[in-house]
């Protein structure tokens, strides 16, 4: 906590500072124009302002909304929310060492996290090595999750409640990138404290796999001593679009402690594909990312937390208009919806045979306007289906939000 | 900003809130009469307050090993029983197991009357002794329960012919137990050799609703109490794991529940259905309408209801003898389920129906045809019917 208040009272003199200096000493480091930027360059691809010849960068992007929901005929009423206040720092600490982190307050103060804080070495494009706090590259969100990138206010369902994005950890591990005319191929492989066995015992009543982001030990030490495995391979092309495999295991469980064997180990595994074009006949962006998660889970404890979990999103966003608008010369207005589904518990009643439910379904349809690219202002509808574990009568939530989200 | 654009935000600013204010975009609430849970008329603001804090305790509180499940357990939450409030699934099937006299149970120091077959992580769930007898129970529906609880000993007694005296083959007879020496005696009640009627539970063999939901919250989840301090795992007696006010707030939520309401009761079918329903003697046992006396709760006092139930024990023959009993109840004798609610029993069990005690019957008419014993003569009744009236008592019991 102190740290991060010096960490914080830094970046706060560093804005005074730049309060009182010519406006002309700003600069925005050059930006990536290939197409052939990946999930992965999420961390580098924000916009940052650099003062001068200063090696630091700062940025970050915040994000507030307006919501009406109502589920089966009961609302809360109006509801103003600030979801995220994130503050990103870089800073080219020499040629090819690069310092990049992600602070993050969450719903006012409620959640401060550092979701991310590594030191890149670049030895060579295809060898880099990153260590400290790193995203794992589990999916496309977790690691590309900023929102002023996406047109809807809420985070994926599938992105947030069954993976656990966003999701970083300490650990080290390398990427790297090669470059064929219109291609890209990348993988990343790092090595970070993982899960916990919060994840079959929580709250929600049913595996969770944000539950593990609870710890915040986590960033102190392994639960278990065992270190989980994150590894991505994703390829590009500029004229098709970026396909990304990525997978995610370890030891969740406490097996041994003080020397002693309390369990056996109990794996968890996560599989994931994440894929993302814009199709260049109507400018259609389509966005998609799909898990699955096994559970290794006693036999002897209850069947409400699912041994297999699986679901996924698909983004459809249609530019409408792209015209000045209100002085914005460079302003698009959009059409997208999201379809959604997650089922948090796939397999059968061992009683009855009978297939688990404890899924949801989620249409968002959504209108968007970006009066320029770094700023959007969204307006979403949304409908879920909720099905309990019997496969009773689902709930239904449906209502409206309206937001923005902007980096600055 | 030209004309148009002011237009152009204007015409949005409209759109918007029309739609914001179109409820047909909002889902419905379901009608009154197609759910079970809510609260009964008549609670106080105060009262309803104290439904609330229930209600979440009920339905929101789940147990980990970080608040005290366990490490033996049948289910994480209430609500995993009772979803809905209605009745269960096999999923939480409970299971019981003691003898088949009516000695007290003789495993309690095992780890009776009630199996947790389930367990954290490293421990290993409980295993039925291996001389010990067992039946499986489903959590019934909560609804109704205070009204049942404001039922006078008195009326139940009325409705008792425990030598058969009218000679009409039903001889309902109340379950006597002891009760814990938390329970407050209800005004009016009966004591015979230091015991008292039961009333809740399959068997009868609960005096009111704090002992049920503190036996819950023990036995079900392995959540100890200052009721019910001794932990299921090892019998030792722990810390409460739970508050007081807690269980309280419960035990009020599952007194104020509102009773199911029935549906189409001007349809044709349900009238002559009921009519048929009692023809057929169903009514000596699930007795419709009942009065409830005085109450703390003034919304539960002096009310008519019609639980179809005379909360006795009834002898329901050798196929429904699982050669398990509690309190004075032979292993045959069953106390009378109400029936209110039973037209909504899908929608809390998974879209299927899973009847009588332990859900072997996967139809009304199935529960109708396993009925034995006292009932016997009633069920040849029923099988004596035409197709049409037989869907006709369906029809009716499935408006309940």
């Amino acid at each position: 906590m102190k740290k991060l208040f010096l960490l914080l009272s830094f970046v706060l003199a560093l804005r005074v500072a730049f309060g009182q200096i010519d406006p002309e000493l700003l600069r925005k480091p050059l930006k990536d124009t290939s197409g052939l930027q990946l999930n992965m360059d999420a961390v580098y691809n924000r916009p940052f302002i650099q003062l001068g010849k200063l090696p630091v960068a700062l940025g970050g992007y915040v994000e507030a909304n307006y919501q009406y929901l109502s589920e089966d005929g009961v609302s809360e009423g109006h509801q103003f929310q600030m979801r995220r206040l994130t503050l990103f720092i870089s800073s080219s600490i020499a040629k090819r060492i690069k310092f990049l982190s992600e602070i993050e307050f969450e719903d006012g103060t409620k959640e401060i996290n550092i979701e991310f804080a590594s030191v890149d070495f670049e030895f060579a494009p295809l060898l880099n090595f990153r260590g400290g706090v790193v995203m794992n590259p589990i999916g496309g969100f977790n690691q590309n999750h900023d929102g002023p990138k996406w047109e809807f206010v809420d985070r994926p369902i599938s992105a947030t409640q069954m993976l656990p994005a966003t999701w970083s950890n300490v650990g080290f591990g390398i990427f790297g990138k090669k470059y064929k005319k219109n291609w890209v191929y990348a993988y990343e492989a790092y090595l970070t404290n993982g899960f916990d066995e919060s994840i079959i015992s929580n709250s929600e009543n049913k595996t969770f796999l944000p539950a593990a982001k609870e710890n915040g030990d986590r960033f102190e030490e392994s639960f278990n001593g065992s270190p989980l495995l994150t590894g991505k391979i994703a390829v590009k092309n500029s004229k098709i679009g970026e396909l990304g495999l990525s997978y995610m295991g370890g030891v969740y469980n406490k097996f041994k402690d003080d020397g002693l064997i309390l369990d056996k180990k109990r794996r968890l595994n996560v599989f994931a594909v994440d894929f993302n074009t814009t199709i260049s006949k109507t400018n259609t962006f389509i966005n998609g990312e799909w898990a699955w998660v096994n559970v290794d889970i006693a036999d002897t404890y209850t069947e409400q937390f699912g041994r297999k979990q699986q679901g996924g999103f698909i983004d459809i966003v249609q530019p409408i208009i792209k015209k000045p608008m209100f002085g914005f010369d460079k302003a698009v207005l959009n059409a997208a919806v999201r379809f959604e589904y997650v089922d948090w518990n796939k397999g059968s009643f061992k009683s009855t045979g009978h297939n688990i439910a404890d899924h949801i379904i989620s249409v968002v349809p959504a209108i968007s306007w970006r009066p320029a690219g770094q700023t959007v202002i969204r307006f979403n509808y949304r409908y879920n289906w909720q099905t309990d574990l019997l496969g009773n009568p689902p709930s239904k939530l449906a209502g409206f939000q309206f937001g923005f989200s902007t980096y600055f | 900003m030209g004309k148009k654009q002011l237009l152009g935000i204007l015409v949005l600013s409209v759109l918007i809130t029309g739609i914001i204010s179109c409820g047909k975009l909002m889902p419905e609430a379901p009608a009154d009469d197609e759910i079970l849970d809510g609260p009964m008329e008549g609670l106080t603001p105060e009262q309803r307050r104290i439904f609330l804090r229930g209600d979440v305790a009920f339905n929101d509180e789940i147990f980990s090993v970080n608040n005290g499940l366990g490490p033996r357990f049948v289910a994480t939450s209430c609500g995993s029983c009772h979803a809905g409030d209605g009745k269960g699934h096999p999923f939480t099937t409970l299971t019981r197991f003691g003898q088949s006299d009516t000695l007290a149970n003789g495993f309690l120091h095992l780890g009776g009357p009630q199996l947790q077959q389930r367990a954290l992580l490293g421990f290993q769930p409980e295993q039925i002794p291996a001389d010990a007898t067992f039946s499986k129970f489903t959590p019934p529906a909560n609804t109704g329960l205070g009204l049942l609880e404001a039922i006078t000993d008195a009326t139940i007694l009325a409705l008792a012919d425990e030598k058969d005296a009218d000679a009409d083959g039903i001889s309902g007879r109340p379950n006597w137990i002891n009760i814990p020496s938390y329970s407050l005696l209800r005004p009016g009640t009966v004591e015979r050799n230091g015991k008292y009627i039961g009333r809740f539970g399959k068997k009868a063999a609960v005096y009111d609703l704090l002992q049920q939901t503190a036996n819950a919250y023990n036995q079900d989840m392995g959540i100890n109490s200052t009721y019910e301090p001794y932990n299921t795992y090892d019998g030792l007696e722990v810390d409460p794991e739970i508050s007081n006010q807690t269980v309280l707030d419960v035990v009020f939520y599952l007194q104020t529940l509102k009773a199911p309401i029935q549906r189409n009761q001007n349809d044709a079918d349900v009238i002559a259905g009921k009519q048929l329903f009692m023809n057929i003697s169903c009514g000596k046992c699930h007795t419709p309408q009942l009065q409830t006396g005085l109450s703390s709760i003034a919304a539960l006092s002096n009310k008519t209801i019609f639980p179809y139930t005379d909360l006795l024990l009834h002898d329901m023959g050798p196929d429904l003898n699982d050669g398990y009993t509690e309190g004075t109840a032979l292993p045959a004798e069953w106390r009378t389920p109400p029936l209110w609610g039973l037209g909504l029993s899908k929608n809390s069990q998974g879209g299927q129906l899973f009847l009588m005690h332990d859900g072997r019957a996967k139809s009304i008419e199935e529960a109708i045809l396993l009925h034995g014993g006292e009932a016997s003569q009633s069920k040849i009744n029923f099988q004596g019917l035409s197709s049409a009236d037989k869907i006709s008592i369906i029809r009716f019991l499935e408006s309940l």
